[in-house]
């Protein structure tokens, strides 16, 4: 038996130190980890590489390490004057920068893009972040007041009359459409030989046309008057300001409560008098820049913002039209909607440019650009309202329900309860179709009008700057300008998205 | 036991496509009354309670709440839903509004009140179902029970004459179901006329004055809880009701 009174058991020297573990953090870590952690990740690592290095490698020796920096002309750009193999020709971006930007926008003129820019920035940029105040009065501003002023801002020209002249210049030449449209019955009613339905119907257009003829009499009797006055447009402006605000107060709520409508009122009204008043519009504004001569960045943007804002309103209205209970809004919505998806965006353009000045009467010219604005505006709508149509089917009907139960209108509950909640689902979706469009933009170069890419193209037949690798250089300036713009608004939404769905975050 | 009628049901008729869901429905019910209304799934008391406030459209009959007639043509659709608030099984609160937002949409956009005064009066109706301070919360951070009081709290800051609940518990964790109930026994303690779709035979014995039990679109039997649940007279709510207590 051995000795119970052994002593325990205690080493005599110290144990050996063990390797250290492998390292699981930091880069070493990262690589071990999750780039070649099995063999099936090993090779997609080395496709990776390979992949990056024939594209990143060969990307920045054209941008950037085989570049022409400085030079006047074509020769700089070329190997045998420059030494090297020539990379971008950026000499021939600064050359051509202002036509990039502007077209063929008149020189001394530049500085009214150059504000409208600013002054588009300055409204769009607080709208844009939740934190600033005064979201009401922003988005109006930048919604309502600021097309019109980039409009006389951009295009120039004054203004004849106000309110007063435009509503019964509208009404004047309802009237005499209709009053036309009777006597052209009558005449035709001789012609014929089923007389007397056209003839009695045309005698009816005309008695409504003399009809409305004296019931715009006291208005255009004002119109007349004020235009005879020495100061037309602000004599206008005023009768205006007073009807209106007048209207606007008693429709508050009169004496009880028509004060805020009143006082805002007047103070839109006095905010256009400074904007008339600054921009001269009742003095004929500033020369008039015909839209053949913009071009570049100006129009793609005018076209992007124009299509986007416009867009949305539209894109709404056929998705509510598209679920409508009445059945002719409905088929009117499902039409539309299917009719412009139907049919290329270059189609609708040409039509827009080509066609239509051929079905509408001679003196009824529409400019070019606007033509295009409103087929974009338009097509873009129709994808817009079945991605907002989307949005709707996903609110459950129960919200509808609960708010009609607290007495809510079809109107209240759908722009409190319904839309709210159906935007917010398919901000991916609108901000889809907005990248869409920025991009589709480019389509206008088809129809005689220069967008960004439209100038880029047409520079590139000038013989001064025509070396092997202007074209090259000049796509991958445009692609970074479409980039930086698209981005941003792919950005911009995911940020809006995050934000708006806190109610959903527990 | 009633005095004069706020709602007043008459041979009302309804029908989905072939199928008759509701049978010459008459219900006469008082001021101040609170009735229960059960009965087996599909036997459409919950299509009746919706077509009170016009959220289902009927074919024939007419209903009376508060001397506003409502006949096929819900022409006066809307004075009648500002009389009757509604409380749903699925709670429909508006995930996009905080609670206290929730309780004053209705009031400003329906009634015109300024918001000052909404928000007071929504604490008010808030602090009653016993949850003021969660007042500036999302619905969807709040457990079922608490979105169910806000939901009662929203029906009354119209000031209804009539409350309707649709199975106000049925979506409810058991341990929930409670607190619901005891807000609506307080709000039947209060007064209010209260119609109530449920499952809840304690609440119908403690509350009810009148239980109505419906079956295939008929009203088959109306009754006291006492006499109901102790002395049943039909086979059909015998039935019923030796399946719901056991």
């Amino acid at each position: 038996m051995t000795d119970l009174s052994a002593p325990s058991f205690v080493r005599q020297d110290l144990v050996a130190e063990r390797a250290a573990p492998a390292k699981t953090t930091g880069f070493i870590g990262f690589v071990r980890t999750r780039l070649l952690n099995s063999p099936g990740n090993i090779l997609l690592t080395i496709l990776g590489l390979l992949l990056a290095w024939y594209i990143v490698v060969p990307t920045i020796k054209f941008l950037l390490v085989d570049a022409v920096w400085a030079g006047k002309d074509r020769t700089a750009c070329l190997a045998e004057k420059a030494g090297h193999e020539v990379g971008a020709c950026w000499p021939y971006i600064a050359a051509k920068l202002t036509q990039l930007i502007y077209g063929f926008y008149p020189e001394a003129q530049r500085w009214r893009v150059n504000l409208t820019y600013g002054l588009g920035a300055a409204l769009l940029l607080p709208l844009l972040m939740p934190r600033l105040p005064a979201k009401g009065i922003n988005s109006g501003l930048f919604f309502f007041a600021f097309p019109v002023v980039a409009f006389f801002l951009l295009h120039g020209g004054g203004i004849a009359g106000f309110g007063v002249s435009w509503t019964a210049g509208v009404l004047q030449l309802f009237e005499q459409s209709v009053g036309g449209a009777g006597d052209l019955l009558v005449n035709l009613s001789k012609s014929s030989a089923i007389a007397p339905l056209p003839w009695a119907l045309g005698k009816v257009l005309v008695l409504v046309g003399f009809l409305i003829h004296w019931l715009i009499f006291p208005l255009t009797w004002l119109r007349d008057q004020l235009q005879l006055s020495s100061l037309p447009v602000w004599g206008d402006f005023l009768v205006t300001a007073v009807i209106v605000s007048a209207v606007l107060f008693v429709l508050g709520g009169g004496m009880r409560t028509g004060r805020r409508a009143l006082v805002g009122s007047l103070l839109t009204f006095a905010g256009i008098a400074v904007g008339i008043k600054l921009m001269g519009l009742d003095r004929g504004g500033f020369p008039i820049v015909d839209t053949r001569l913009w071009g570049g960045l100006l129009v793609t943007l005018v076209i992007a913002i124009t299509g986007i804002v416009a867009s949305m309103p539209i894109g709404i209205a056929l998705a509510l039209g598209r679920r409508s209970s009445i059945p002719l809004i409905r088929i009117f919505s499902i039409a539309f909607i299917e009719f412009w998806r139907g049919v290329p965006l270059i189609t609708v353009l040409f039509f827009a440019t080509y066609m239509l000045p051929l079905f509408v009467p001679g003196n009824f010219a529409v400019d070019g650009l606007l033509r295009a604005l409103i087929g974009v505006a338009i097509f873009t709508g129709a994808y817009m309202a079945e991605v907002i149509r989307g949005g709707l089917a996903a609110v459950a009907r129960g919200q509808a329900e609960a708010a009609s139960a607290l007495g809510l209108s079809w109107w209240k509950t759908t722009s409190l309860i319904v839309l709210p909640q159906a935007l917010r689902y398919v901000i991916p979706g609108i901000v889809n179709s907005f990248i869409s469009l920025f991009k589709d933009t480019s389509l206008v170069s088809i129809v005689a009008l220069f967008d960004l890419l439209g100038s880029l193209r047409a520079s590139f037949s000038d013989p001064n700057w025509s070396t092997p690798t202007t074209a090259f250089t000049g796509f991958a300036f445009a692609g970074m300008i479409y980039f930086v713009f698209c981005f941003g608004m792919s950005r911009y939404s995911l940020f809006v998205e995050h934000r708006l769905n806190a109610h959903r975050r527990h | 036991m009633s005095t004069t009628p706020i709602v007043n049901i008459s041979t009302l008729n309804k029908w989905y496509g072939d199928f008759h869901v509701l049978r010459d429905i008459n219900l006469e019910v008082g001021k101040g009354e609170r009735i229960v209304i059960c009965g087996p799934s599909g036997s459409g008391k919950s299509t009746l309670i919706r077509c009170i406030n016009a959220l289902e459209e009927f074919q024939e009959g007419e209903i009376v709440v508060d001397g506003i007639e409502l006949g096929p043509n819900l022409r006066r659709v809307d004075e009648v839903r500002r009389e009757v608030g509604m409380v749903f099984q699925s709670f429909n609160l508006f995930p996009h509004l905080t609670v206290l937002d929730n309780c004053t949409l209705a009031p400003i956009w329906v009634r015109n009140i300024p918001k000052k005064d909404a928000e007071a009066a929504a604490m008010k109706f808030l602090e009653r179902v016993k949850i003021p301070h969660q007042a500036n919360k999302f619905p969807g951070q709040m457990s079922g029970g608490q979105q169910q009081r806000v939901a009662i709290a929203r029906a009354l800051t119209m000031n209804p004459k009539v409350m309707l609940f649709d199975e106000p518990t049925s979506a409810l964790d058991p341990e929930m179901v409670k607190e619901v109930l005891d807000t609506m026994v307080d709000l039947a303690r209060e007064g209010m006329t209260m119609l109530v779709v449920t499952h809840e035979m304690g609440f119908a014995r403690e509350v009810a004055n009148r239980v109505v039990f419906m079956d295939a679109g008929q009203i088959i039997e109306s009754n006291t809880p006492q006499e109901f649940f102790a002395n049943p007279q039909h086979a059909r709510s015998k039935l019923f009701l030796s399946q719901i207590l056991r």
